[in-house]
């Protein structure tokens, strides 16, 4: 073991390049998938068929297939296609399907949606009839009760779920090392790896690396699980 | 053009038994785990916990490479020190199939770990009251009792576990994921190739899904069912 050229600042720099990589692209992927995610849970939980179809499907298939897979369709498959390649050099939004960046958070984005979707809805549909039954009582309109009964007691009960998807979603992003020029955590380490060839050095200390960002996520969970779960918890 | 696709296809074959190899692993590690944590001894609980633990905390790519890059090189050393001339390679698909086994070991082991929990203790004290070993209390009462508990988070488990072994192709497996990539930048067109395997994919999860549900029905068949 050798761990001297792991703690040398160039490396290091290397590292805390990937940590920022990661760390951005879980945040901002977290974020356009959330709301992605809610449109679609009330979208899967809505009385029209023509809106709840097409959204299963989607979640069925985002669920049902690989994320490299995904990865490289976004990357390698639309960069492919003539209508793209005729509009990426100046018209925009094309123009950011050229950043590897933008090509793995629109992935990312794309699949924690899905995942979130049917976490959400499952919360929906879970929801007590008596706290619907208490609304219509208060004469509440469908958007009333949405907006003050059904999303706040849903979105809580969602949250166990959802931190379990955050978790899954910070693995996952270790996949993005697989597009080239992005300088993720894993990415970061195997460069470091094929410089100096010291896998285990290099590895562990990414694997390090993610056990932490891992445990502050699980803790920050708990912390929000004890704030807005409280009226669930067993009575003291 | 359609050789591509007919590698591909043939890829699947590799995919499949990528996946039911490290199924196996998974499910011998996740009995062996789930024994470990229920155990009640210290130590043993303590290191099955670490496992899980520390396994759930990284991401398989990183775990993969980890044993991919550091085990040829430790296993050199190794021959080294042993005084063998000889240098080995870590073949791609046994690493593979270790890291998955691995890997969903960890989840398997939670899941038996509720199943077992789940099942009343009243059948494992009978069995104790027929005058039957720890062992022979395992295989005949409670392992065809806690499948039904287990099958949720089994299916669960073996849907991620299948994703996953797109990830060889990643250290050089030349299974279904590997071949398209190869194919996308032989002939350039990508969408295609990387879309036929996503299908591919979605068959063998959509497959497995089915044949889980029967299984689970037909686990759940002695069991008391409320009609709403």
């Amino acid at each position: 073991m050798n761990w001297d050229v792991i703690f040398e600042a160039s490396s290091l720099a290397l590292y805390a390049e990937g940590v920022l990589t990661t760390l951005g692209l879980l945040l901002s992927a977290l974020a356009a998938g959330g709301l992605l995610a809610l449109l679609m849970a009330l979208g899967l939980t809505s009385r029209w068929q023509w809106l709840v179809k097409p959204i299963a499907a989607y979640t069925y298939v985002i669920r049902g297939t690989p994320l490299l897979i995904q990865v490289y369709l976004i990357y390698y498959g639309l960069g492919q296609l003539e209508w793209i390649q005729a509009r990426w050099d100046e018209v925009w939004p094309w123009t950011y399907f050229k950043n590897p960046f933008f090509c793995a958070w629109l992935a990312f984005t794309l699949n924690t949606g899905g995942y979130t979707a049917e976490i959400i809805a499952g919360a929906i549909r879970e929801t007590a009839a008596g706290e619907i039954e208490a609304a219509q009582a208060m004469g509440m309109s469908r958007w009333q009760m949405l907006r003050h009964i059904i999303l706040p007691s849903a979105l809580r009960r969602s949250l166990p779920a959802y931190s379990n998807e955050v978790v899954m979603l910070l693995q996952s992003t270790s996949v993005a090392s697989a597009v080239p020029a992005m300088l993720d955590i894993t990415a970061a380490a195997s460069r470091i790896y094929s410089d100096f060839y010291l896998p285990f050095e290099a590895y562990l200390f990414a694997a390090g690396l993610y056990l932490v960002i891992t445990f502050a996520l699980v803790g920050l969970f708990r912390l929000a699980e004890r704030r807005f779960l409280a009226y669930l918890a067993p009575r003291r | 053009m359609s050789g591509y696709y007919l590698s591909i296809l043939q890829g699947a074959g590799l995919t499949i038994t990528v996946s039911l190899a490290s199924l196996l692993v998974s499910i011998a590690l996740g009995l062996l785990g789930a024994t470990a944590k229920l155990s009640g001894r210290r130590p043993i609980v303590v290191l099955a916990t670490t496992y899980t633990t520390l396994i759930r905390g990284v991401p398989d790519l990183v775990v993969m490479l980890l044993v991919f890059y550091g085990g040829t090189i430790g296993l050199n050393a190794l021959m080294e020190r042993l005084g063998s001339e000889t240098t080995v390679d870590i073949n791609p698909f046994f690493a593979g199939v270790l890291t998955i086994g691995f890997i969903y070991g960890a989840y398997m082991t939670e899941t038996f770990r509720g199943a077992i929990l789940s099942i009343p203790p009243g059948q494992m004290e009978a069995a104790w009251a027929f005058g039957m070993g720890r062992t022979q209390t395992f295989f005949r009462i409670t392992l065809p009792q806690m499948v039904r508990y287990a099958l949720p988070g089994f299916t669960n488990n073996w849907l991620v576990l299948i994703k996953t072994t797109a990830l060889v192709s990643l250290i050089g497996l030349q299974e279904m994921t590997y071949l398209a990539k190869q194919a996308s930048s032989a002939t350039r067109s990508p969408f295609a190739f990387f879309l036929f395997t996503a299908a591919l994919f979605l068959v063998y999860t959509s497959i497995s899904l089915w044949a889980l549900r029967r299984l689970s029905r037909r686990y759940s068949l002695g069991t008391r069912q409320v009609v709403h």
